[in-house]
């Protein structure tokens, strides 16, 4: 089934460089995924979902367990930066684009390529701190970075509950922009780091700001994330996360392979839509529409930042944190990632 | 994002304002992208064209330019000096926001840390690992700018704390702990002719009282800047009278350990 595997591989890519989620065609699908679809379309299916989504709103039970262990982790990481310097603690020291934890260099992807391009030299304490955040992140998730360590991302999660409870109230309206900025933005950035002799980006990143600010106190520069915020809550939901930031894109390419993934079971699935609208990156749950599953289980791919947002607010338990090779029952695809 | 289970194409009424709204998005995406493009190149624009008095860098920095670029901005430099001499740099800096810089008058670089630990900290080699001794140095050279100030010069001597009893900075007074920067604001002095700035330089044979005439009897001394001088900003930080003295001239070519003009 490697190619079903690889094929997957390549529409997780493309998705995450901008490319629109496709339905599949009935070729597409397993032929458990068929089977399923057809007993889902069943009348007397479609009743008992419906029926069944009415009884689960009307509990209405809401759980925030793994945002809280989420929020915790972004506090106990950024914490240990601050601690390793003014308690002198020497776990964490620098900040999130570049750092010595426990005196082994740790390097940003984006950081680290732009200022190797700007100062056109390899730096080789670089490349080690890249290879090592790589190698940690394609086993733990990728962009699992962005919401268990970025401290930007827990801001941006409390702009978007204001800018969500202002456009329930139709004060704001969500302005989406091309996800292929975001691809456009990585080599605009690039290229002017190259062109200009200086990582530009550097002194924007909202990452490297917050990360500063919180261990050294340079909080002039909290006034532009404090208008990508503003931008979020007014005009468009999640703006810098979803359509800019080119340190995302880094470490979603980190995490293509990483065993540590969000499963859909389609098999429990209401299709109610609740994990889509609450999810940074929607296209990556396309398959949770009926008839989008090329298969009864799929992982979710690499653009997905394992928030798990979507594992609290399923009211069925489809979507659960699954690590390749320990024990599940039932995964077509077991043996994929070997090797890719 | 609408519910799952809908999926049937848009009626025909709606494919144009779809069309539409694929426009506005683009449209959209390209402002925005602009915008931030824009927002990163007015640090650029700031550099080349609003040109601030330069920085004083770190110890080992590369020239100017080189080490704008070979900066990550992780702030490493700033954790290990022992007297927090090094600052980062914020927004309104333009594109140095999180470069490290000192203020020498604050807190100059006293090589407290005996070895550059800042340079051994910099993961990027903006701070140069060619240079591992405080005298390899080239940060700035202390110039004598405001000669009418100096006490020495007017044969006057200094008595009490220098910088008075609230100055926060610290200095490595060697005979009393070698490991641990005393506050200077602690340690009065009683000088019959001021010597602060000879006194304090951490570097040997970088700065020397010079005699001002042939006359013996005449107490008049000036202070001499000679080649050995890093300008690590000790003499301005010690300098009593207010505005300083002496200060650095901040070096921004000429001070990369591996460049042609080293």
């Amino acid at each position: 089934m490697s190619n079903r595997l690889i094929a997957r591989k390549l529409r997780d890519l493309a998705l995450m460089f901008g490319a629109a989620p496709k339905k599949p065609t009935p070729e597409d699908m397993t032929e458990d995924a068929r089977d399923m679809l057809a007993f889902k379309k069943s009348p007397e299916q479609r009743k008992w979902r419906k029926a069944a989504i009415a009884s689960e709103r009307a509990e209405a039970a809401v759980s925030h367990k793994w945002r809280w262990i989420r929020w915790a982790t972004i506090f106990g990481f950024n914490g240990l930066f601050v601690a390793s310097y003014w308690l002198d603690l020497q776990l964490f020291e620098g900040a999130l684009t570049a750092s010595r934890v426990l005196g082994f260099h740790l390097a940003d992807l984006n950081s680290s390529l732009q200022l190797m391009l700007a100062h056109k030299h390899v730096v080789v304490n670089l490349v080690i701190g890249v290879t090592t955040v790589w190698l940690i992140y394609a086993v733990i998730g990728g962009r699992n970075f962005c919401s268990w360590v970025c401290p930007y991302h827990f801001l941006a999660e409390l702009a978007e509950m204001v800018h969500l409870k202002l456009a329930a109230k139709k004060l704001v309206r969500d302005h989406e922009l091309d996800r292929r900025l975001r691809v456009v933005m990585f080599f605009v950035f690039a290229v002017l780091a190259f062109v200009s002799g200086y990582p530009l980006f550097e002194a924007i990143s909202p990452v490297g700001i917050l990360s500063r600010a919180l261990t050294y106190g340079t909080v002039i520069s909290l006034i532009w994330v404090a208008l990508l915020l503003l931008a979020e809550i007014v005009w468009s939901r999640r703006l810098w996360c979803r359509y800019i930031c080119p340190v995302g894109l880094g470490y979603g390419l980190a995490g293509v392979a990483a065993p540590v993934r969000i499963m859909y079971d389609a098999d429990k699935c209401l299709h109610e839509g609740k994990c889509r609208q609450v999810c940074l990156v929607p296209h990556v749950l396309d398959m949770t529409k009926l008839g989008f599953a090329r298969d009864v289980e799929t992982p979710v791919g690499a653009d997905c930042t394992r928030c798990a947002m979507c594992i609290d607010v399923c009211p069925t338990g489809a979507l659960t944190f699954d690590i390749l090779g320990l024990a599940r029952s039932g995964v077509e695809d077991t043996p994929e990632d070997v090797g890719s | 994002m609408k519910d799952g289970e809908f999926d049937a194409p848009a009626p025909p009424a709606k494919a144009a304002s779809r069309v539409d709204e694929e426009r506005r998005r683009m449209l959209r995406s390209a402002a925005v992208g602009g915008a931030v493009a824009c927002a990163a190149l007015l640090g650029l624009l700031d550099h080349r064209v609003a040109r601030a008095a330069p920085r004083l860098r770190p110890p080992g920095a590369l020239d100017e330019e080189d080490f704008l670029a070979a900066c990550i901005k992780c702030g490493q430099c700033v954790q290990v000096c022992p007297v927090d001499a090094i600052r980062l740099g914020d927004l309104n800096e333009g594109l140095a926001n999180g470069v490290p810089h000192i203020v020498a008058r604050h807190q100059a670089c006293d090589f407290s840390c005996d070895a550059t630990q800042c340079v051994l900290a910099c993961p990027t080699g903006a701070l140069s690992h060619l240079i591992d001794r405080k005298e390899q140095t080239r940060m700035g050279v202390a110039r004598l700018a405001a000669p009418d100030a100096c006490l020495a010069r007017k044969g006057a001597g200094f008595k009490g704390a220098t910088r008075g009893a609230d100055f926060k900075g610290r200095l490595r007074y060697a005979e009393i702990d070698r490991w641990k920067p005393q506050p200077v604001a602690d340690h009065p002095y009683d000088l019959e002719l001021c010597d602060l700035c000879v006194r304090q330089c951490p570097i040997e044979n970088a700065i020397a009282l010079a005699p001002m005439s042939d006359d013996p009897k005449d107490h008049r001394r000036t202070p001499v800047v000679k080649d050995a001088c890093v300008g690590c900003g000790v003499c301005e930080m010690v300098c009593p009278v207010e505005p300083a003295a002496i200060r650095i001239e901040v070096r921004i070519t000429g001070r990369d350990p591996g460049g042609p003009s080293a």
